[in-house]
């Protein structure tokens, strides 16, 4: 049974598995120009479907579901989501460093399905190097025909823009990112309309995530019903999850789901550094909401990590052990949101910051007694309950997610924080 | 007109109109949701979540912003849920943690939305003990608009208002996050026409206008509604004063007209009204040829015998009257009496010599609506650059395009403020557009595809005059054109604020009260050749300024001519200063009576402060000149004036009550009348050398303008523009001297270069200080 898809070829050839030449002689195009004789785009969709392929960057909507909402009206774009930047999460930098000609042949194959004839690669402003390669690897696909105006003489044209962000978190939400392609301040939309109805320049858009599309090669060879019966039911597929913090063995790792935590951090992590104990652990990027060993031994699939509070998000997981001050911990967190807030909506702009002040007062000695109450009922100002999933009174779900570090300290760990409260210099003397 | 649908707002079934925001639904039913971002005249951004509200739908009930989500059938909505409640308070404890609470000395303060909700909706106190954040303050962001950006609350109405209303994206959001920022780009002041609407509905303190900061509490001021006086658009306009001195004009939203909006010139235009120059005294000229002090009843003596002696010496068609487009309908008519029918000349004109044919304004073919241009497919503007000349027009034309997608095709000889969201431009050559529009009739060559587009309708056509060298005739063969156009409405302009009432009630030659055929008389032109050659040697002057008003330049000089001049003004200017009478006038705010706009909507004018000194109304002026002159007339109030105006035919229905009582201030409109309008054929002269276009600008040296503190600094110095072409052949650089020289006079000034221009055409604005004529042929050369 296969157990790797995305990542077999940058194992088997790290000298030179980003280049055309190796991807081509390792079968790349082959199913492109496979696809584009024996396949309608509607029997690609078809399987992309039938695949239950599932969103790779963070919200787990499914891919085929998502692009049934394309509208019919022209042009219509296609956006790869290459902004990754949710801490804690490095997977689609390796997929654009070491094998983008999979992520175009994707590209070209999901272009095919949707009728697009112009695709974006929105990618990451920190990411220079990623960028680089896959700048040249689309200059390659032109000059070999797998894009431009008449691709494998298929008459299909297809053109790829790869765009580098200008250093926003908040563009990787997907109409902040058409905002910023369109060179407009990196702010998410108001929803509806979403952007299969009316995204890039106000016309039907899709936006994929790296991974998501770095599927479908597989996907469209082996057919969606092979990579249906891989993992568990709702997870689908091979996941590449980024394991990070006080594991043994840190990196990216590609493996089927339904695993449980536990096998995911101590055989796949190699455990904990040091011996140490495991105190906690972020299972889907910095907006999830953070696990205890309580639940080590529940499967690792996004229907599971929905159920006990929390997502599989971006894949990112970051494992604290038991010197963790997770106080800091979670203001390291709330400090990136408030840095990353785009400042549009109130609740967002004016809480992040003020419950980083919080935060920071507690860890620097002078919290308060009442700070504990404040800084819960400002986290419900921002996600009224407190519940999961959770509601919002911000327009996207930035607003949420930096509410997630506070609520996981105060739900799992709030004794410390009362200590570190009662142990506090009177403030401001 | 819309259908009606059913809603369940907080428990209560509650019929609403169908397709409306849910803001505006649940207002219209009577629950007032707080707000801040959201405004009625602007799409809704959902940015200060102050509106949210509970939702059922079938993944429960969500709450979400009733201002971004429309009424469906059955929609069931919590507007007062503890969850609502608490979100809302959450919001607005939100928005106050960093906002400075100077209320005390904030101009906002008593009239503020982020006050009043806080009060109805807010915490006590505050729970927040961290520094709040700073900025410096205020920073001036242009000449009339000061940002306090510790005050702002970031709702981006300003934003909104100057990208997506006015075209003028001057102000915007800089950085993100907590340190977002309302500001202006670094070498881009808010340079717009259209900066105190920002002023106006910002919600908070943080925009405040330089004329009225610091000057009044809100709860101190007095208001009455009225209308502009700046154009003829007709803008509704709420005019506050305290201590008999008025301190701000704001817009008040009618569908009409304006939609709440205000052109810079109209909202801050009133400081002339307590100039220290203004005329509070009646002048007389005396032996030392000098104007001195007067009483009323020598200074009207005094204008009565010298108009009587020039009677009786060279008969009734020796006095003239040139004025009335600033007054009041009753004034008007006040004034058409005193010349028509108690002196007995028909020589009277309200217009310059710079507007149209009084027919083609009285009774335009197919005459229009502004609000015509909500149901447009396409929109044709010929006519004067709408910015420069009737800004809140030239909005509407802006939101029938860029808002909802009409066509444009825009006729100009340069760029003019609409070319950007047009869909053709066509340039001609002043002196060139009989011909060039036999062309577009006919489709010729590069103009098919324009006159193809024209065939989209309904077309809304705007026509007047590009400029002021151009034949007047040339609107009126447009008009006569566009009114041939599928579904046409037309807009025949001309900008002074009441010539379309004044001409209604008779101030134009060959036209009585009430739109009918009169006697012919000379129009302005006329009546400044007369002056020149000595057959009109009377004039009387009603808040009119020829001198500087007049396109030839030369007006001044004709009438230094006359024997006897008596003017009616509110300030000594180029054209009174060597006349025999100046009586004060009341200005704006000062009487009362009706304007009529140029679509013939008749509003109601009120009056809030007393006029200064001894300044009158000008028809009780002109009434105690006629009694003096023998004329009998039974009414000279204002009052009764009004009650004479509803007996004109267009005008019956019509009276001060029926607008006092409320028309939803969409005032009423006068229609109809006898006069027709023949569309008159345009001859084109091809001129040799150099063609000028000569237009208006905004911020013009009109005397008014001059007197006002805060706009009078925002006139600029006289440029004439070349083609880059034209630039090279003569060897000019931007910022070099030229002359020009025209058909009355030449000047020096410094050359600009305009590649919208065609080769070989000019640009001067009007009325900035130099002249050469109105008549389209110059020549310009390098002054070394």
């Amino acid at each position: 049974m296969t157990d790797r898809i995305l990542t077999v070829r940058m194992e088997a050839h790290p000298a030179d598995s980003n280049t055309l030449d190796r991807y081509e002689a390792t079968g790349g195009y082959a199913t492109l120009r496979k696809a584009l004789v024996e396949m309608s785009p509607e029997q690609i969709r078809d399987e992309v479907k039938a695949a239950n392929l599932r969103g790779r960057g963070g919200a787990g909507f499914p891919a085929g579901v998502k692009w049934g909402f394309l509208a019919p009206a022209e042009p219509r774009y296609l956006v790869i989501n290459a902004d990754e930047s949710e801490p804690g999460t490095f997977k689609d930098r390796q997929l654009l460093e070491r094998d983008p000609h999979q992520l175009i042949e994707g590209i070209v194959l999901s272009s095919y399905a949707l009728g697009v004839n112009h695709a974006f690669i929105y990618i990451r402003g920190e990411y220079a190097r990623p960028a680089r390669r896959v700048q040249r690897a689309v200059e390659e696909a032109y000059d070999a025909g797998y894009l431009g105006e008449n691709i494998l003489d298929s008459g299909l044209a297809l053109d790829v823009m790869v765009h580098l962000g200008a250093g926003a978190y908040i563009c990787g939400e997907e109409t902040a990112l058409l905002n910023s392609l369109e060179g407009r301040r990196g702010e998410p939309r108001l929803k509806p309309p979403f952007p299969a109805v009316e995204g890039l320049y106000a016309k039907p858009t899709i936006v994929n995530n790296v991974e998501t599309i770095s599927n479908i090669p597989w996907i469209i060879a082996n057919g969606g019903s092979a990579y249906d019966a891989i993992g568990p039911e709702g997870s689908r597929g091979t996941r590449i999850f980024s394991l990070s913090g006080h594991v043994a063995r840190p990196g990216n790792y590609e493996v089927v789901m339904g695993m449980t935590w536990r096998e995911m951090i101590y055989q796949i992590g190699g455990g904990i550094r040091d011996g140490n104990e495991l105190k906690c652990w972020i299972p889907g990027g910095a907006s999830a909401p953070w696990f205890t060993p309580a639940v080590l031994d529940e499967p690792v699939t996004l229907d599971d990590a929905g159920r006990l509070g929390s997502m599989l998000g971006s894949g990112g997981i970051v494992v604290m052990d038991e010197t963790t001050d997770v106080v800091a911990a979670a203001l390291s967190i709330v400090k990136f949101f408030a840095h990353e807030s785009c400042g549009q909506c109130t609740p967002c702009r004016e809480g992040a910051t003020w419950l980083e002040r919080i935060l920071q007062r507690i860890v620097t000695g002078h919290g308060r007694e009442a700070d504990i109450g404040l800084l819960l009922d400002v986290c419900d100002n921002i996600s009224p309950g407190l519940r999961w999933p959770p509601a919002q009174t911000t327009i996207c779900p930035l607003g949420p997610s930096l509410v997630s570090p506070i609520t996981s300290i105060m739900t799992h760990f709030r004794s410390e924080v009362e200590a570190m409260i009662r142990h506090a210099e009177p403030a401001g003397v | 007109m819309s259908d009606r649908i059913t809603i369940m707002l907080d428990g209560r079934p509650v019929e609403v109109d169908a397709g409306v925001l849910l803001i505006q639904a649940a207002q219209d039913a009577g629950t007032y949701i707080p707000r801040f971002c959201w405004h009625p005249r602007m799409n809704p951004v959902g940015m200060c979540r102050m509106c949210l509200v509970e939702v059922e739908g079938p993944g429960g009930t969500m709450l979400t912003t009733s201002c971004t989500v429309p009424v469906s059938e059955g929609m069931v909505v919590h507007t007062a849920s503890e969850t609502v409640k608490k979100a809302q308070e959450g919001v607005l404890e939100f928005l106050l943690i960093n906002h400075p609470l100077d209320c005390p000395v904030c101009d906002r303060g008593g009239e503020c939305p982020l006050q009043d909700q806080t009060m109805a909706f807010g915490p006590g106190e505050s729970r927040y003990v961290e520094e709040k954040r700073h900025f410096e303050k205020p920073i001036p962001i242009s000449d009339l608009v000061m940002l306090d950006r510790e005050r702002c609350i970031l709702c981006a109405r300003c934003v909104r208002f100057s990208d997506d209303i006015a075209g003028d994206p001057l102000i915007e959001f800089l950085d993100r996050g907590n340190y977002t920022q309302v500001n202006t780009f670094a070498d881009e002041p808010f340079a717009s026409y259209f900066s105190g609407n920002t002023v106006q509905i910002c919600p908070v303190g943080a925009l405040t206008a330089t004329p009225y900061r610091f000057r009044a509490r809100p709860w101190d001021l007095e208001a009455v509604e009225s209308v502009c006086a700046g154009c003829s658009v007709g803008c509704r306009v709420s005019v506050q004063s305290s201590q008999n001195e008025i301190l701000r004009l704001l817009g008040v939203d009618v569908e009409a007209t304006n939609h709440g909006w205000l052109c810079d010139k109209g909202r801050f235009g009133f400081q002339h009204l307590a100039a220290p120059d203004r005329l509070t005294t009646p002048l007389v000229r005396g032996e030392d040829g000098e104007l001195h002090e007067a009483s009323w009843s020598d200074a009207l003596d005094r204008a009565a015998r010298g108009l009587a002696a020039i009677v009786d010496s060279s008969g009734e068609g020796a006095v003239a009257g040139l004025g009335g487009s600033r007054s009041t309908n009753e004034e008007a008519l006040a004034f058409e009496r005193l010349m028509r029918h108690t002196i007995g000349t028909p020589h009277l004109d309200a217009a310059m010599g710079d507007a149209l044919d009084a027919r083609l304004l009285a009774a335009a073919p197919r005459r229009g609506l502004i609000g015509d241009l909500e149901q447009a497919s396409t929109v044709l503007v010929w006519g004067p650059d709408l910015r420069e000349e009737l800004p809140v027009l030239y909005l509407r034309v802006r939101r029938a395009v860029a808002e909802l997608g009409a066509g444009l095709v825009v006729v100009h000889p340069r760029a003019s403020g609409l070319d950007t969201i047009a869909d053709h431009v066509v340039r001609y050559r002043p002196g060139e557009g009989g011909a060039l529009l036999a062309r577009l009739a006919a489709g010729d060559g590069d103009l098919a595809e324009v006159r193809s587009a024209l065939d989209d309708g309904p077309v809304v056509a705007i026509v007047g005059r590009t400029g002021l060298t151009e034949d007047g005739d040339l609107a009126g063969a447009v008009a006569g054109f566009a009114a041939e156009l599928p579904d046409a409405s037309v807009l025949a302009v001309s900008r002074r604020s009441n010539l379309y009432g004044a001409i209604d009630m008779g101030l134009a030659p060959g036209m009585g009260p009430g739109r009918v055929g009169e006697d012919p008389g000379r129009d302005a032109d006329g009546i400044v050749e007369g002056l020149r050659d000595g057959s009109v040697k009377g004039l009387v002057l009603l808040g009119a300024d020829p001198a500087g008003d007049h396109p030839s330049g030369t007006a001044g000089d004709a009438l230094s001519r006359a024997e006897f001049v008596v003017s009616i003004d509110l300030f000594i200017n180029d054209s009174n200063r060597g006349a025999d009478v100046v009586l004060p006038a009341a200005g704006f705010a000062e009487v009362e009576g009706t304007m009529t706009n140029l679509e013939g909507r008749v509003q109601k004018v009120n009056r809030l402060v007393p006029a200064p000194g001894q300044a009158r109304p000008a028809n009780e002026i002109l009434a105690d000149l006629a009694d003096r002159l023998g004329g009998k007339w039974e009414s000279s109030t204002a009052e009764s004036l009004a009650s004479d105006i509803a007996t004109l035919v267009p005008y019956a229905d019509v009276s001060w009550e029926a607008l006092d009582r409320g028309t939803g201030g969409d005032g009423i409109l006068a229609r109809g009348g006898d006069v027709v309008y023949s569309v008159p054929t345009v001859s084109t002269s091809v001129g040799n050398g150099m063609a000028l276009h000569l237009g208006r600008v905004l911020y013009d040296r009109g005397t008014a303008l001059m007197m006002d503190p805060s706009l009078a600094k925002l006139t600029q110095k006289p440029v004439l523009h070349l083609h880059p072409d034209d630039a090279s052949s003569l060897g000019v650089a931007v910022g070099d001297q030229v002359r020009v020289s025209g058909s009355d006079g030449s000047a020096e000034v410094d050359a600009a270069v305009d590649p919208s221009l065609s080769p070989g055409v000019v640009y001067l604005p009007f009325n900035l200080g130099v002249s050469v004529g109105s008549d389209p042929s110059v020549t310009v050369e390098k002054v070394t």
